[in-house]
């Protein structure tokens, strides 16, 4: 599921309008780029000679690169599009400033499919399936990798300014050493936040998802893939900020963790009591300045129990330190301990 | 499924709120929401989509949902999406028929299971708040009606 269409009305980002072709095949262009740096691509062949049917998706701010055709042109026909390597994100041999740099989204249409001539009463076809089963796919790949890696991946969601990325910098910087870990980060538009996490040394991947409001299972499976992550990593994915859809939308994330300020108001959790009801932790973000608001911090916990009586909170403040400790301790306790590696289980037998 | 579609329904969607203004003022009120819907739908055409090559239909009447009451979605706000999201697929011209599922949970001081209005009611019985979803949180695609 694209990140960038669908949810918006905008579609602000994409520099090639929709062209139609005369011939068999569609071709849709997306290109996602907000050059905050240019730098060449040699890599980057478009010879414009092969058809195929894709969207090709540039989720990466700070990154341009220059065609030698434009992909702004409302219709060209048969322009189409080819890398000289694989469709694939990978490109051997050229080295990347940035994890994700360059990320390719290829959806390809399946071949038309075949009519039996004569029917076409109308009937009924028994489904049953879930809405969003695409992403719940999408979803269990990823889990399973991480399970297979021994990857502990929170999904951090929040409402715009409650606070998550200085408590995500702030977690990065008192735990740097104890594990390793890294940082998947969601915005509708800019890599600052991304820039702010690599200032840790944490390795940071930024995902721009337009007019999206919602990082999917898809998307984060492609940045997982840019990210080289270490076994027994803690992976941190800061969804956009927006406290609807992100409660929908399983990324493969062992839990969420929902973040809710004091600057906000106690009702969030009944006001918005789906995403507190799919999350596991709630951190109460900056209680240092409970003293100049008049946030009933209890009322507020008492309504987080009532959508989720088993919903963990810890009143926290990322500037202060207080509580951080706390959160830290749930996060060691929470990751899967890490298997040992196979040879060591298999003198273990022996 | 065919993101160009996606992107020409997204320009026809502002086209149809212009022209249907009471619809927009809605749309502006649930502006947090209907992004959500909008995704819904996305979701809901990329399964007709992969149906149809599995099994051979032109097009698809009718699409019975499954939605519960628990599950934050905004009927007229969806089907307003719906038709938006279906053009220049093979849903276009397709309604939704919902079928709403009640909220259910389960008390775990009185052990017993009860209809519930929203993720925050509490017990019918007892008052309390230590209530688990047992139903009415899908959103699920049960049938259609193809031809």
């Amino acid at each position: 599921m694209c990140t960038v269409c669908g949810c918006g009305q905008g579609e602000m980002r994409i520099d090639g309008q929709a062209h139609e072709h005369g011939d068999e095949h569609e071709h849709h262009h997306h290109h996602h780029h907000d050059g905050s740096h240019q730098h060449g691509h040699d890599h980057h062949d478009h010879d414009h000679d092969h058809d195929h049917d894709h969207d090709h998706h540039h989720h990466n701010p700070g990154h341009s690169h220059s065609h030698n055709r434009s992909h702004g042109q409302a219709s060209e026909p048969g322009h189409s599009h080819s890398h000289a390597d694989s469709t694939q994100d990978q490109h051997p041999g050229h080295h990347h400033r940035q994890p994700l740099d360059h990320e390719h989204h290829h959806y390809e249409r399946g071949p038309a499919h075949a009519h039996a001539p004569g029917i076409n009463q109308s009937r009924m076809i028994r489904i049953e399936q879930d809405i969003l089963s695409k992403n719940n796919e999408f979803a269990a790949g990823n889990r399973s990798l991480f399970q297979a890696r021994d990857i502990f991946a929170l999904n951090l969601v929040s409402s715009p300014g409650s606070g998550k990325t200085e408590l995500l910098t702030r977690t990065l910087t008192d735990l740097a050493g104890e594990f390793p870990m890294a940082v998947i980060e969601g915005d509708q538009e800019t890599s600052q936040d991304a820039d702010r996490i690599r200032a840790t040394g944490a390795p940071a991947v930024q995902i721009n998802t337009g007019k999206g409001c919602h990082l999917d299972a898809h998307v984060v499976g492609h940045a997982t893939h840019s990210l080289s992550l270490d076994r027994g990593s803690l992976l941190f994915i800061e969804n956009v900020g927006n406290l609807v859809c992100p409660a929908e939308f399983d990324l493969g994330e062992a839990h969420k963790v929902v973040i809710l300020s004091v600057t906000e108001g106690e009702d969030k959790p009944i006001k918005y009591p789906d995403m507190f009801y799919a999350a596991d932790v709630l951190l109460i973000n900056k209680i240092d300045l409970l003293p100049y608001l008049k946030f009933d911090l209890e009322r507020c916990i008492e309504y987080a129990r009532r959508v989720n009586h088993l919903i963990e909170i810890v009143p926290v403040s990322a500037t202060t330190g207080e509580g951080m400790e706390i959160w830290y301790q749930w996060i060691r306790e929470h990751r899967q301990p890490l298997k040992p590696p196979l040879n060591q289980s298999l003198n273990h037998v022996s | 499924m065919n993101k160009m579609s996606l992107c020409l329904s997204s320009r026809n969607w502002q086209s149809q709120l212009k022209s249907r203004r009471s619809l927009w003022l809605q749309v502006e009120e649930l502006r947090g929401i209907i992004m959500h819907e909008m995704s819904l739908c996305e979701g809901i055409v990329q399964v007709l989509e992969n149906e149809r090559s599995r099994q051979s239909f032109e097009r698809v009447n009718k699409v019975f949902l499954e939605i519960g009451a628990l599950a934050g979605v905004e009927i007229e706000a969806l089907k307003f999406c719906y038709e938006v999201v279906c053009q220049d697929t093979v849903a276009k011209g397709s309604t939704l028929e919902i079928i709403e599922i009640p909220g259910k949970a389960w008390c775990m001081q009185c052990a017993k299971e009860l209809q519930v209005e929203a993720r925050y009611s509490a017990c019918d019985y007892c008052g309390g708040y230590q209530l688990q979803v047992t139903g009415g949180d899908e959103m699920k695609i049960k049938e259609l009606e193809v031809a």
